[in-house]
């Protein structure tokens, strides 16, 4: 009996590995393809590259600002989400805890905002970011993502399982508003502003019909946005194209490779409600 | 890919602190707690008012109008939706949007749920295994669609050269459109598996160990309490994984753009990529803002649908 469930065990492992090897095979095509000299990848592929050169990446610099973009997503990528964890706590605070005529209405207005998609957004977004003149700018790039009526929800929730007691007792300690706020919600909803961390980075990090209709200059990029320009400027060259997939992999591997574990928490997290 | 979750907040926002019962406070502390709130809303009320709700009103508005984005636009009223739904373009990407949902949904949900089952069990190495799958997550659409059409290409793709040394026709992927859906949903697949199994998996860790310690006990077959326990018991991450892909699958485009462009010959044209189309290449933005407010239309009511229908398969343990 014991050796039949080993067996079985055994079996469900050696499953899990060659189906975990298949998921990460893509990975390692991208970065064989992108160590091939020009010229060779036309006769079909091979695992073993006889040439290896970085002469794609060479390619891909000079094509391309590739440091800047890098940065651009980076940069992008971490005012959104620093923006939003401010934007969203102070005002999961306020509904939370501020009670100020027509709170619930408010909040309504923006649960409404949270049901409607990028998609009904970007025209008019577009048209009135012309009108400003502020199309092609980091501000254009950042503005529809400042605030996250999403980020405000779920902080809200979090806010709401803090005990009042506490506040309650800082009250009569004399601490203000503010004060509570920093040192007693804040520290106490950290999990959830983790949650929202990642969620923020995340889709500011993939995000790509905002940029795409936004930007014009090859120094605003973003990651997304350069590699649809070069894949629409050398469509056959594919060692280029996937140097420029490893070069954007590379960052947010990074990320993932330090902080997996929150990641992935974050993600399960939002299942769970 | 929140949506899901507003339902149940709306009735719970808790009642006022008990604390500070508004009938007992004096106006002084009334006007402060409105200067409070002010100050903690601002930051998000005013960015969500300029770059949410403003185009939120102004795209209803436009929908209502023939507008090419230079000249002055000029009323048409409900003309725009009634064009659109009689237009077979309208329909195509319609039906397009809903194959792609149509391959997509089983071959995550069945795919991340097997995964979830097999990583659930007490296994050497399983969270090292878990992050392997679930890398495609954190890559962005553009990268995954590139590799992809790599992968798929059809003259010198990885995929067919295997498929030809196998002896095994090669279709042309995304270059025929017959396969060219198929190509876009693989693609999707491969990224999404990872975020629909890592839900599961929080599911089935939710269910308590001694519920399966009973039914073993009542002589259950492995097949049973699959059926009858793990099943019945993961519906509500079940329930929130189909939401969250039926409302990202409506809005799919990203991928599609860079892979096909909604092409070869229309074959992949979905509702998203109608909309920038008609915008940044017809210059018809009026009707752009009005196929896009049909789309809302039809993700809110798919979405209320299971709302509703949520009762009759969920089960809250």
């Amino acid at each position: 009996m014991r050796e039949h469930v080993t067996l079985r065990k055994v079996a469900l492992v050696a499953a899990l590995v060659i189906g975990a090897l298949l998921m990460m095979f893509p990975f390692v095509w991208t970065v064989i393809t992108s160590i091939t000299p020009d010229g060779t990848l036309a006769a079909g592929p091979t695992l073993l590259v006889d040439n290896p050169t970085l002469d794609a990446y060479r390619q891909l610099f000079e094509r391309l600002p590739m440091l800047r973009i890098a940065a651009n997503s980076l940069g992008v990528a971490t005012a959104t989400t620093v923006l939003q964890l401010l934007t969203s706590s102070m005002a999961a605070y306020a509904f939370s805890r501020l009670p100020f005529p027509g709170r619930q209405a408010l909040f309504a207005v923006y649960l409404a905002t949270l049901m409607v998609p990028l998609q009904v957004l970007v025209v008019p977004l577009f048209i009135q970011m012309t009108r400003l003149q502020l199309n092609d700018t980091y501000f254009a790039l950042l503005a529809p993502s400042i605030a996250s009526a999403f980020g405000v929800f779920l902080l809200k929730q979090a806010v709401d399982g803090v005990p009042r007691e506490l506040d309650e007792a800082a009250t009569i300690d004399g601490a203000s508003h503010l004060r509570i706020f920093g040192q007693i919600v804040i520290p106490l909803a950290r999990p959830a502003l983790a949650t929202l961390a990642v969620f923020a980075f995340m889709s500011s990090w993939n995000s790509f019909l905002w940029p795409l209709v936004v930007v014009r200059s090859p120094e605003l990029m973003t990651l997304p946005l350069g590699l649809s320009a070069l894949h629409g400027q050398y469509t056959s060259d594919w060692n280029v194209i996937m140097a420029g997939s490893v070069t954007s992999i590379i960052p947010i591997a990074l990320i993932y490779a330090f902080a997996q574990r929150h990641i992935i928490a974050g993600f399960a997290h939002s299942g769970l409600k | 890919m929140t949506t899901a979750l507003t339902n149940r907040d709306v009735d719970h926002s808790p009642g006022r602190s008990p604390s500070t019962p508004p009938a007992r406070r004096r106006p002084r502390t009334r006007r402060r707690t409105l200067a409070w709130a002010a100050f903690f809303l601002a930051p998000s009320l005013v960015p969500l008012t300029a770059f949410t709700l403003i185009p939120m009103i102004s795209s209803a508005w436009v929908s209502l109008h023939e507008w090419n984005l230079i000249s002055p636009m000029s009323w048409v009223g409900i003309d725009n939706y009634v064009n659109l739904l009689g237009d077979q373009r309208t329909r195509a990407a319609f039906s397009h949007t809903l194959a792609y949902i149509v391959g997509y949904l089983p071959l995550t949900y069945i795919g991340g749920l097997l995964i979830a089952l097999a990583l659930n069990a007490a296994i050497p190495a399983r969270s090292l295994l878990r992050s392997a799958y679930f890398l495609p997550v954190v890559t962005s659409w553009v990268v995954v669609a590139l590799v992809w059409q790599w992968l798929l290409n059809p003259n010198s793709g990885l995929v067919n050269t295997v498929l030809g040394a196998l002896g095994l026709p090669e279709p042309g992927w995304w270059t025929d459109p017959t396969w060219a859906m198929p190509s876009i949903i693989l693609a999707s697949a491969w990224k999404d598996l990872g975020f629909i199994m890592v839900i599961l998996l929080a599911g089935l860790q939710a269910i308590p160990g001694e519920l399966y310690e009973a039914a073993r006990v009542d002589g259950a077959s492995a097949w049973h309490r699959f059926w009858r326990l793990t099943l019945p018991l993961l519906s509500p991450s079940t329930f929130f994984v189909v939401v969250i892909s039926l409302i990202n699958g409506f809005q799919v485009f990203d991928q599609v753009y860079v892979m096909t462009a909604g092409g070869p010959g229309g074959a992949t044209q979905v509702v998203v990529g109608e909309i920038y189309d008609l915008t940044f290449r017809y210059g018809r933005a009026g009707e752009a803002s009005a196929l896009s407010w049909l789309l809302f239309a039809v993700v809110l009511l798919v979405t209320l649908l299971q709302m509703r229908g949520q009762k009759r398969w969920v089960t809250h343990a």
